[in-house]
Parts: structure tokens; C-alpha cells; sequence
């Protein structure tokens, strides 16, 4: 409360481009955890909530004749101006705005004060509505060729992986260990997606330390383990997301890539996602395009290709397509990675399972999804969306291009999904709203270390009390879209310029 | 001339047919004088029946003696034949050329076409001026009937039958012609019940450089406003070349001379250039290899979206100046046949509810685009595979259904009709079997008495049967002003037609299919609701004697 510098300022006007363009009067409230406003018309009262942490930017811009104008920008791409009459009381809103908007430390997230009234054994219950050891049973682990290993108790081999890891049955842990140390952040291969008909598997690690020539015999074995987790096939892709320039600039730092020489029956392919910088960047420009005032269509189309937004859907849309088709057609595993294998790798393996499985096209199915690819790999939630302060370079749109692929889908499958697009944009807003736990930190291990589960909610939960508003009245179980893989066309005439 | 002159071989045996969507079929192709057909003459096998008037260009090349026919359709279909024999190909590809073009409207098939189907409502008698008249005497008398061009006589354009005000006589209607373009006096093309207020059509008046004035003409525009108001012309140029336009003898109205009325230039383009957008696009739509950034800067580059908007814009202002300002309106381009219909008639499913149902949109189609004198055949003679470019060829309709297309995305409650209601005219204003589309205007449809001789479009479309596949399941009465954003996000590239052959509906068609039995299940669950209550209702009043001790 302290940042607080003035509670309250009255007479203050709200224009938003989506309601109405007369601009509404009323008075702004500044909570510890909220920008509330509330309209003087007294028949209405309407009221606007503003999480402080879905507060992306904040401008002031030049005082004109009716005051200072206050320019917020939302992470959920929501634009607000606020004109407050005064320049000492935009001045005071806006430092203390800044201030709350970036919050040092966990404990001014909202999620440690909000309290929808349930008691402990809810709260629980809550948490326990999401299990991934039940999903790896419904994969059908462990079997004889996957077990669950215990290599990582105590987050001891790889602190931003989760303890409980299934790994192929021939792989010792002598072999996990050697490899993890041949990997960056000692992020090993491991299972993320098995499928049963086929025994083919979606496995996910960080890049090889291999700069120019090195070697490491376990992580060799490790390939090795996971072809053979698969007697279906007698190769592995190991696919690589990055453009192959980005991965050759690594080798000289001493990361790399598989050298289809040393690594027996693998075949190696690169698929050109870009970093998180250039993802940043592109979205930048995309929400340029977007905030340009009465643009003309081609300043739009110009715009839009110029950012290149679409092109990176596309690209990470094509690597989940390539893992699918690997897995289903050609029943051959595939171990994905990136750099640090966060990123890229997360959003490949998703949309691989999605298009695989359609158990994720279901509502349960889609919040373990993203708690098994996302949350329990160690997605870096924290730093991408910038729940606490910290380095602008880590920010960056990565799960949100995922969910845009998923709506890209469901424009595609418009009977596929037992969920709606509300469900996704609630998603959305709930990873940068920091209101649940499900998102905070950058990993398992500071999760557990938080007590996240004993101090707040799950939004998981929440989502699905509210589960009626977030149904695809389309969906049938017994629809042949909900049967199968999708085969999805990804010319790209096939993708629409519609936002989330 | 007898059609099997033009049919050097009307059989071939062992022909491959490759389309869209169907793997290859090998068959016995024929030809007759309107229909290419191809069959494999096995049961269950579709048979493919091509109108000769739907190919738009052909190519063929040769691999050896076998032949390849490329046939590239007006509906942008592309359809591949192979055939054994270099003569046999030969004679094929020189056919089709011949009958795909015929001169002659009176051979064209709706003159030979004998529907199958009872005819329940003749569709040449079904929107008549006259009961479209009706319609609006209810709520005014400052209009009338006017049958000054009754033979053509004072614009050739025109139908027999317009609608003009009450205090203007046909006298002065014969000198306003001299004035306007083609003979294109001003007539009323929507009057908006609501306020009275209207939006009227022309051709450009004749004022040259000298700036010639005719007062006839200036009586006739201000007849329409009522006391002390003001009304708006829309020019559908830009300034510019409605400056050029005086020195071919066109012009526009000069404030001097029409002091009530303000001038507003929108600038929508005309002929070649919308012929060029839409050949860029639909190549654009056909090449599959391109990548993303390719894809959106030829989708850029075909211009066809600005086009849209343009038109979109138009037709908004017009319909704000109507329904916002309570302010009637004078619309004209050029020759007012071209975008000028297309804004008079979008702005008309902006104001008027009944132009959303499938009937009124008709009747708007009807009134707006056939009586109106849009130059069908010229204009939808070729489409977008065309080669030998005419300057009267332009995709100026299906400009029009794709604004239709665009504002339907937007309130997909606020039709009556669908998708496919938009895409069937769009394919029978380019090639069909019924006679509505022939001609270019009411005075070239008299003369080949297309009434009497070929079947009218609307005699299939208004029977039950065929109306179910065209009715918008979603629809509930809106009796608003529906305005559409024009913003760039909000327009799109219509699927429907232009990815039609390059990309499956199954997926969309399913979720369609899937939406239609919610909507039907829905419907039985009210009805049973419905029973519920009554029998609930009549228990309570048999229960009432007995509860009273």
C-alpha cells in the first residue's frame, strides 16, 4: 500500500476503443492490487477492473485542454486512456502505477490475496484436480519399455525439471546423468507425449553440449534408449526448432547439435522457429499494426507481413505437424529440442500432442497439456511474462503463440474442441493476471519452494467450476473430428489474421 | 448454325479426369452443344456435366500423343482432362473454345434448357415494379409510377417502369435525360420508412467544361427534400477523375447550382482495374507454395480487399447520412451501372431489414442490379482466367456479394440467407441455365423475350426444396440498422469463394451441418416445452374446483 500515492481522483474520464468512442466519466480507485474505475452514470456504475499485473506499459502523454492523458497498455492487448484533470494526480497515479505494475518480490502477486472463499480442503482439491501421474496412466505408463525414474528427487540432476520423469527403461541412471551433463542446464531427454498404439514417443531435452567435435557416450546411449522404447521403428528424429544458422552459432560456445555421425540411426532436421527475441519483436510490430488509427487495408496487410507474426504461427504450426506425422504415419519417435529447450521445444511438443491426442482437445485434457508441457517442464513463466520485475530481454510472447495456434485450429476443426475460444482468452489473461499459482515462478522446484499449493488457488479448478461457459456446443464425443489425429493443411492461405 | 459444326469429335473414350477434391477418374467424354460431360459409366460414380458458358480459358499441352486439357472455369475451378489421341485432343480443345464463346445470346443454353422441376412461381413475374411501389405508398405519396420509358426511348438502360417524384412530369423527365449519362435521370432506389429520407441514382450529369446547367434537372433532386433540409450527393470518383470526366462531356453537380446539397468524392475503382485485382488474387489463392510473407503481400498486391473496403465505405456513408443525418441522398459514378449500384444496394442491407431475408434480397438483386441496367453480360463475360482483356469485363457483382459476404460474417443472426445463396448467384451471374443473368439491361431482355423463352433464376430458388439449402439456420428478424466495422481486422478473405477449389470445407461443413441440429434439437425441446405447459396449464384449471373446500 505504500506505493499508493493517491487512492482516489475523481472526474477522471476512460476511453477504450472497444466500447464506446464517447469517453465515459468517472472515478478512478488505485487498490493495492487493482486500477478500479467506475463510471458517474448513475443508472449504470459500470465498473472496469485493471489487474495491476496486466499492465504492460503506461504513457503519459501531452496534457491537452480536458487533462492529462494516461495511456495503458495491457498484456491481454487491452488499451485504456485515462484523462485525469489534474497534472499532480496523473503525475501521482502514474509513479505509483509503474511501481505496481512491477512488483519485486512473489508475495505482492495478487494470487498470495485472493481469497474466493473456499476453505483448505477445497483449495486441496483444487490443486489435486490436475494429476500428470494419472495422464502418464492414461498414456498407458509405465510399461515395459517407459518407467517413471527417480533420477531427479530433490530436483538433484536438473533443478528446472520436475521430480517425477519417465524415462526409457534400458536408460540407467548412470546414462541420465552422463547425458544430462552433455546437456545445457542438464535438461536430459525425457518423455513427454508416449503414444500407445504405436509405442512411438515425443521426447523433449535441451541442446547438446557438442560445440565442434565433442562427445558423450550416455547421451548417445540415451538416443539409443529411446529408439529402443520404440521396437516399431528402427530410427529416432532427433528435430531441432531452431533456424540452423542460430544452432551452427552455438557450437562455438560450446552447444550445438546432434552429429548424425556419432549418434547412430537418428536423422537429424531443423525446423526455423525463431528466438524469443524476435518472437518479442514481432508481436511489437503486430500491435503496432493493430494501434494504427484507421489504417488502410494495406497499410494493414502491408503491416501485418511485415511483422511477421503469422509467419512464426506457421513455422511453429509446421514443426508440430512434422512430430505428428513422425509419430503417426511413420510410428518413429522424435526427441525435440531447442537451446534451453523451454521455449520452442514446449510449443512443438503441445501442438504435436494436440493434434495427436484428442483427449487434449478435451477441457481436462488441454489444462494437462499445458501443466505437463508448459508448468512441470520448467517453462519460465515468471521471466517470459514478467510477473516480478526483471529483465526485459527474458519477455517474450511464447506461450501466447501457442494458444494462437490452438485458436488457428479450432478455426480449422471448428468441432475438434470440446472448448471454446473464451476458454483459451481466460487462459491467457490468467497467466499474466498472477491471480492463480498455477503460473508463478520459472519452474517446479521455486514452486515447491514457495508453497504456491498450501498459499494460493488453482485456477484449474476455477476453470472448470465454471466449465459451462467454456463449452464448443459443437463438440460431440462421438464426432469424427474428436476421433484421431488432425490432418491439417498449412498453406498459408489457411491462416487467418484474427487475435486472441 | 447447327452446333455439330463446332463438334468435330463428340465422343472420346479412355479419358482421365482430374478436379478438386475426387481422385482421378477415367471415363467417356462427351460433347454436346452446351455441356462437357464426362462419365466412367459405372453405378455410383458421379458423372461430371460442365456448362461450355462456365470455362474461362482452356490450355492444353501434349506428352507424346497423349493430350492434356486444362479447363479453367469461371467459378475458378480448374479441371484437368487427359486425352489418348493428339487429334482426338485437338478436336476436344478446339470445341470448347468454340462453344464456350459463342456470339450468339440465343444459343446459349437457357435458351435449350427444359427444367426438370414443377414451377410453382414464375420468377419473371415475381418482383415487379409495381408491387414494389406498393410497398412504400403506404408511407408516402410524394412519389409516382412514372412510364415515360416504356420503349426504351429515353434511357436504354432503364426498365419501362420507374420511380420518381410526384411533382416531376415526364416532360421534364425527357429533358433531365439529355442531361445525365445514358439517359439516366434520377430515380429513387430506397426510400427509408423510417424518416423519409432517400437514396436516389443517376448517371453523371453532362455539364462539360463549360459547365452546363439544366434546370429540370436541378428541380428534379431538390424535389425530393423536404423543407429547409439538406441532402448529399455521393460521387462515387474521386475529384479528380470526376474533373477529368467534364472534358469528355460528364461532369458533376456544381455547388452553385445545387446550393441545398453537399458533394462527397469516394473513390471506387471501375473495369480493368477490379478485373486485375481479382486475376492477382485468385492466382494468388491458386499458387500453394508460396510462404506466409509471399502469401500476404500478394493478398496486398491483388488489391482486392481495398476494393472492398472502398465499396463497404461508400455504402456506410451513404446509409449514415441517411439513418445518422436524416439527409437523403443523390448516388452516381460514371454511368451509374456500376458502383454506384453497388452502394446503393449495400447501403440498402445496412438500413433495411427486408433486404436481409432471401426474398428481399432478391427482389433487391432484381431491382437494383437487373432493372437497374448492370451490364451483366459484358461485365461477367470473362472471369478471372481470362486473357484477351476487354475493358467492359469486371467483377463488379461479385465485388457487391463479397461486401453481402462481409457484413453476413459480421451478424450472422441478421440474414435469412447463407453462404451458399451468395456463392449460387455469384456462379449463375457467370454461367448458367436460366435466362435471369442474360442481357444487359430490361430493354436487351425484352427484345430477346427472355420471359418467354428461358426459365428464370428465381422460379428454382423459391422452391421449398431448393430455399432449405440456402436458409441461414442462425436467423432471427433484426429490425435494426446494422453497421459494419470496415477496419482492415475485420475484413476477410472470402473462403468460400476463392479458396473454395484449393482447400476441403469437409471440416466446415461438418461444424455447419453440426450447428444445424443444435438449432433443429433446440427447436423439438421448445416445441415439447410448449406441450408441457399447456397440459400443465390445463391440469392447474381442472385441479382449481377441487382445492377450494
Amino acid at each position: 500500500m505504500e506505493h499508493i500515492r493517491t487512492p482516489k481522483v475523481e472526474n477522471v474520464r476512460l476511453v477504450d476503443r472497444v466500447s464506446s468512442k464517447k469517453a465515459a466519466l468517472g472515478t478512478l480507485y488505485l487498490t493495492a492490487t487493482h486500477v478500479i474505475f467506475v463510471e458517474n452514470a448513475p443508472d449504470t456504475r459500470k465498473e472496469t477492473w485493471i489487474l495491476h499485473s496486466q499492465i504492460s506499459t503506461i504513457e503519459k502523454q501531452a496534457t491537452t485542454a480536458t487533462g492529462c492523458p494516461l495511456l495503458i497498455r495491457c498484456k491481454n492487448f487491452q488499451i485504456i486512456q485515462l484523462i485525469i484533470p489534474q497534472e499532480r494526480d496523473c503525475h501521482d497515479v502514474y509513479i505509483s502505477l509503474i511501481r505496481l505494475a512491477k512488483p519485486v518480490k512473489y508475495e505482492e502477486l495478487y494470487c498470495f490475496s485472493f481469497n474466493p472463499k473456499l476453505d483448505k480442503e477445497e483449495r486441496e482439491q483444487g490443486w489435486m484436480l490436475i494429476d500428470l501421474s494419472e495422464e502418464y496412466k492414461r498414456m498407458g505408463l509405465p510399461n515395459n519399455f517407459w518407467q517413471l525414474s527417480d533420477v531427479n528427487r530433490d530436483y538433484r540432476v536438473c533443478d528446472s525439471y520436475p521430480t517425477e520423469l519417465y524415462v526409457p527403461k534400458s536408460a540407467t541412471a548412470h546414462i541420465i546423468v552422463g547425458s544430462s551433463k552433455f546437456r545445457s542446464r542438464r535438461r536430459f531427454p525425457a518423455l513427454s507425449y508416449y503414444c500407445k498404439d504405436n509405442h512411438a514417443s515425443i521426447c523433449r531435452s535441451s541442446q547438446p553440449l557438442s560445440g565442434f567435435s565433442a562427445r558423450c557416450l550416455e547421451d548417445e546411449q540415451m538416443l539409443q534408449a529411446i529408439r529402443k522404447a520404440n521396437p516399431g521403428s528402427d530410427f529416432i528424429y532427433v528435430v531441432d526448432t531452431r533456424p540452423k544458422l542460430n544452432a551452427m552459432a552455438n557450437r562455438a560456445a560450446g552447444k550445438g547439435y546432434e552429429n548424425e555421425d556419432n549418434y547412430s540411426n537418428i536423422k537429424f532436421q531443423f525446423i526455423g522457429i525463431e528466438n524469443i527475441h524476435v518472437m518479442r519483436n514481432s508481436l511489437q510490430k503486430m500491435l503496432e499494426v493493430c494501434e494504427l488509427k484507421s489504417p488502410s487495408m494495406s497499410d494493414f496487410l502491408w503491416g501485418l507481413e511485415n511483422s511477421g507474426w503469422l509467419r512464426h504461427i506457421k513455422a511453429i504450426m509446421d514443426a508440430g505437424l512434422f512430430i505428428a506425422k513422425a509419430v503417426s504415419e511413420e510410428g518413429a519417435s522424435v526427441l525435440v529440442h531447442c537451446s534451453d529447450g523451454w521455449d520452442r521445444t514446449a510449443q512443438v511438443c503441445s501442438v504435436a500432442s494436440l493434434l495427436l491426442d484428442p483427449h487434449y482437445r478435451t477441457l481436462k485434457g488441454f489444462m494437462v497439456l499445458i501443466e505437463k508441457d508448459w508448468i512441470s517442464f520448467g517453462h519460465k513463466f515468471n521471466h517470459r511474462y514478467g510477473n516480478l520485475d526483471g529483465d526485459p530481454k527474458e519477455i517474450s510472447p511464447v506461450i501466447d503463440q501457442f494458444i494462437e495456434c490452438v485458436w488457428q485450429l479450432m478455426e480449422q476443426f471448428p468441432c475438434a474442441f470440446e472448448f471454446n475460444e473464451r476458454f483459451l482468452i481466460h487462459i491467457q489473461h490468467h497467466i499474466y493476471s498472477c491471480q492463480f499459482g498455477n503460473f508463478l515462478c520459472n519452474s517446479q522446484k521455486e514452486r515447491v519452494e514457495l508453497k504456491i499449493q498450501e498459499r494460493t488457488y488453482s485456477l484449474w479448478a476455477h476453470l472448470w467450476k465454471n466449465r459451462a461457459d467454456y463449452l464448443n456446443p459443437l463438440f460431440r464425443v462421438d464426432h469424427s473430428q474428436t476421433q484421431g489425429s488432425l490432418h491439417l493443411p498449412t498453406t498459408p492461405c489457411n491462416f487467418m489474421y484474427n487475435f486472441v | 448454325m447447327e452446333f455439330a459444326e463446332l463438334i468435330k469429335t463428340p465422343r472420346v473414350d479412355n479419358v482421365v479426369l482430374h478436379r478438386p477434391f475426387y481422385a482421378a477418374v477415367e471415363g467417356t467424354l462427351c460433347l454436346t452443344g452446351h455441356h462437357l460431360i464426362l462419365s466412367s459409366r459405372q453405378d455410383n460414380t458421379e458423372e461430371l456435366w460442365l456448362l461450355h458458358s462456365n470455362i474461362d480459358a482452356i490450355d492444353k499441352r501434349f506428352v507424346g500423343s497423349l493430350g492434356t486439357i486444362i479447363i479453367k472455369c469461371k467459378d475458378f475451378r480448374i479441371i484437368q482432362l487427359d486425352i489418348p489421341g493428339m487429334e482426338e485432343c485437338l478436336n476436344i480443345a478446339s470445341s470448347i473454345e468454340a462453344l464456350s464463346t459463342l456470339d450468339s445470346i440465343t444459343l446459349m443454353y437457357p435458351f435449350f434448357y427444359r427444367p426438370m422441376f414443377e414451377v410453382i412461381e414464375d420468377g419473371w413475374h415475381s418482383f415487379l415494379p409495381e408491387q414494389e411501389f406498393e410497398l412504400y405508398s403506404s408511407a408516402t405519396n410524394e412519389w409516382r409510377l412514372s412510364y415515360v420509358n416504356k420503349e426504351f426511348a429515353v434511357c436504354p438502360s432503364y426498365p419501362p417502369i420507374v420511380i420518381v417524384p410526384k411533382t416531376i412530369d415526364d416532360e421534364a423527365l425527357r429533358k433531365v435525360a439529355t442531361f445525365r449519362h445514358g439517359g439516366r435521370f434520377p430515380v429513387l432506389s430506397y426510400y427509408h420508412k423510417k424518416n423519409g429520407m432517400v437514396i436516389m441514382r443517376s448517371g453523371q450529369p453532362l455539364t462539360g467544361t463549360n459547365g452546363r446547367r439544366c434546370k429540370e434537372d436541378e428541380k428534379l433532386i431538390n424535389a425530393t427534400l423536404k423543407p429547409g433540409k439538406r441532402g448529399y450527393i455521393v460521387d462515387t470518383r474521386s475529384l479528380n477523375v470526376a474533373q477529368q470526366a467534364r472534358a469528355k462531356g460528364g461532369g458533376f453537380e456544381q455547388e452553385a447550382h445545387y446550393p441545398q446539397w453537399r458533394r462527397i468524392h469516394k473513390s471506387i475503382e471501375r473495369y480493368h482495374v477490379l478485373q486485375d485485382s481479382l486475376i492477382k488474387l485468385v492466382e494468388a489463392c491458386n499458387d500453394q507454395t508460396h510462404n506466409m510473407d509471399r502469401w500476404l503481400g500478394k493478398l496486398e498486391a491483388s488489391n482486392w480487399l481495398s476494393h472492398v473496403t472502398e465499396i463497404l465505405t461508400a455504402a456506410c456513408l451513404a446509409a449514415q447520412c441517411i439513418d445518422r443525418e436524416g439527409a437523403s441522398v443523390l448516388i452516381h459514378g460514371t454511368e451509374g451501372t456500376d458502383s454506384t449500384l453497388q452502394v446503393t444496394s449495400l447501403a440498402q442491407i445496412i438500413l433495411e431489414p427486408r433486404s436481409r431475408t432471401i426474398r428481399g434480397f432478391e427482389a433487391l438483386i432484381e431491382r437494383e442490379w437487373l432493372q437497374a441496367g448492370h451490364p451483366f453480360q459484358q461485365r461477367c463475360a470473362q472471369s478471372a482466367y481470362c486473357s484477351s482483356k476487354q475493358k467492359w469485363e469486371a467483377p463488379v457483382f461479385l465485388l457487391f456479394l463479397d461486401c453481402v459476404w462481409q457484413i453476413l460474417r459480421q451478424f450472422p443472426c441478421s440474414f435469412e440467407f447463407n453462404e451458399h445463396f451468395l456463392i449460387m448467384l455469384f456462379e449463375h451471374a457467370y454461367a448458367s441455365q436460366f435466362g435471369t443473368f442474360l442481357g444487359n439491361n430490361e430493354s436487351e431482355r425484352c427484345k430477346l423475350k427472355l420471359p418467354q423463352k428461358t426459365m428464370s433464376l428465381w422460379s428454382w430458388v423459391n422452391r421449398p426444396n431448393e430455399l432449405s439449402q440456402f436458409t441461414n439456420p442462425l436467423f432471427e428478424a433484426n429490425n435494426l440498422v446494422i453497421w459494419p466495422s470496415v477496419a482492415p481486422q475485420s475484413l476477410q478473405l472470402w473462403e468460400g469463394i476463392f479458396l473454395r477449389w484449393n482447400r476441403s470445407s469437409k471440416y466446415l461443413d461438418e461444424a455447419y451441418e453440426e450447428m444445424v441440429n443444435i438449432i433443429e434439437y433446440n427447436k423439438e425441446l421448445q416445441a415439447k416445452v410448449n406441450i408441457l405447459r399447456r397440459q400443465l396449464a390445463e391440469l392447474e384449471t381442472e385441479d382449481g374446483p377441487h382445492e377450494s373446500p
